[in-house]
């Protein structure tokens, strides 16, 4: 077996510019989905029955469906939706916010959980409103108490943006297989990849562990 | 696309030109989800408890191979995995094991992915395996060495059966997570549920690609709430009294 390593170099434009679309993905489906999971957290933990129902219907359903089936299901639904073709690469950012909100829902649930009881009632006694109640008190302690599961499940959903590999999109690990195929380079473009992956993924878990036992509050 | 012609039965068409209908290739995907799924999971189990339990002695050698192992198999994406395991692998090995691999080894793709997939999830399983060990009082342990068990005896008779117990719940999440990810295996040519699914939207049915993959999502939805039933019917019946577990 003859590994050419030389292969590398010529393909790191490409590489770059795909990991550049991994990273922008991770970003914004971090960002939107933990808004987006908060609200839904909130709407979990509310009181009217309703809306806490189709909130635990919403993860329940996301969470119990393959990641690759949801990508390729909001790639075949949302044109349907908006009546015109959309690109893989805009359908993988819809499909990911609207995914990860289940999953970082939970984790802002956990967080919001961790609060005393106590706290929302010296709240209200201080006529406080449910927002204000939310946006002052419980919700900067309970995002406090979940930051690092809320980086975990990033580095988590940094190693999921490879599935966009179902759409053809262009990722870190779309643009190696293109290359790969394109070069016949299959072995390097795979091993380089992996170890991309393995280095970025290792290291931010370092990182969130040492944050971990930074910022963890003392009781 | 106003005028989109919906046709919930497109599943039970003939496909072109044979004898056979959509479902049944929708079956026989299932059929193997649930093989390689399921054999995956006999992998991961043994490889995890193994691995897990190896984290948690106090032979540091043996301690550092299996966190190695943990952390490889965490940090790169499953997709990579099994590509290096079905492209990279072959080429690697000697050159008459590596064409066996290629040409003559059967279902080359379900098998990969079993085995992929197993040693993927056994890193996951480690974990919830070690943190169930870890969880229990630490005068467990040396009770069982205070009675004169040797320290595999330990783990053998006191600690494991005990840690089992402790993680059902999140080694359900993990059984489920198993069958979701099986659908990967589909980029390695493993025929599998998602397989025929793409196969179908692409080349046969590309009019009606919304009904089949709502389909097939729901068949998805059903096969992990089936698997959560059986875990949380297992977790019942082995639940240790008084214990975490035990009051749900």
């Amino acid at each position: 077996m003859q590994l050419d390593w030389s292969s590398i170099p010529r393909a790191s434009n490409a590489l770059w510019e795909g990991f550049q679309f991994s990273i922008s993905l991770t970003a914004f489906a971090a960002l939107a989905g933990i808004i987006l999971g908060t609200l839904l957290a909130m709407a979990r933990l509310s009181s009217i029955k309703p809306l806490s129902m189709i909130a635990s219907g919403y993860v329940n359903i996301f969470r119990s469906t393959p990641l690759v089936i949801v990508i390729y299901w909001f790639y075949v639904v949302l044109p349907f939706i908006i009546g015109r073709p959309i690109g893989a690469e805009h359908s993988a950012y819809v499909t990911f916010a609207i995914f990860e909100a289940a999953y970082f829902c939970e984790i802002m649930r956990a967080g919001i959980q961790s609060i005393p009881k106590g706290q929302v009632y010296a709240g209200s006694a201080l006529g406080f409103t449910y927002g204000q109640n939310m946006r002052y008190i419980i919700l900067p302690q309970a995002f406090r108490n979940v930051v690092p599961l809320l980086l975990t499940q990033t580095i988590i959903l940094f190693q999921d943006t490879s599935l966009v590999y179902v759409l053809g999109a262009t990722d870190l690990f779309g643009a190696a297989d293109k290359i790969a195929h394109r070069d016949n380079t299959l072995l390097e473009m795979y091993v380089t990849v992996a170890v991309i992956y393995f280095v970025i993924s290792f290291f931010l878990s370092r990182l969130v562990k040492h944050l971990h036992s930074k910022i963890a509050i003392i009781r | 696309m106003s005028q989109y012609q919906w046709d919930w039965l497109v599943i039970f068409e003939n496909v072109t030109d044979t004898d056979e209908f959509y479902y049944q290739w929708l079956i026989s995907g299932l059929g193997w989800t649930l093989l390689i799924a399921l054999s995956a999971w006999v992998i991961a189990l043994i490889l995890g408890t193994i691995i897990g339990t190896a984290r948690t002695l106090p032979n540091k050698f043996v301690a550092g191979i299996a966190t190695a192992y943990v952390e490889l198999f965490r940090n790169i994406p499953l997709i990579v995995q099994l590509f290096m395991w079905f492209f990279v692998l072959p080429e690697m090995v000697p050159t008459n094991i590596g064409n066996w691999m290629k040409q003559d080894m059967p279902h080359p793709g379900i098998i990969t992915s079993i085995i992929g997939l197993g040693l993927f999830t056994a890193a996951r399983v480690a974990e919830q395996i070690r943190t169930g060990i870890l969880a229990l009082p630490r005068g467990q342990k040396n009770a069982g060495l205070a009675l004169g068990l040797t320290l595999a005896q330990t783990y053998r008779h006191v600690l494991l059966p005990m840690a089992f117990r402790v993680v059902i719940p999140p080694l359900t999440s993990e059984f489920m997570s198993i069958f979701k990810n099986s659908a990967v295996a589909y980029s390695i040519t493993a025929t599998e549920l998602f397989f025929q699914m793409k196969q179908i939207t692409g080349d046969y049915k590309p009019a009606n690609q919304i009904e089949v993959v709502t389909i097939v999502g729901l068949i998805y939805i059903l096969v992990a709430f089936s698997a959560n039933r059986i875990m949380t019917f297992i977790e019942r019946r082995v639940q240790v009294p008084g214990y975490i577990s035990g009051g749900k």
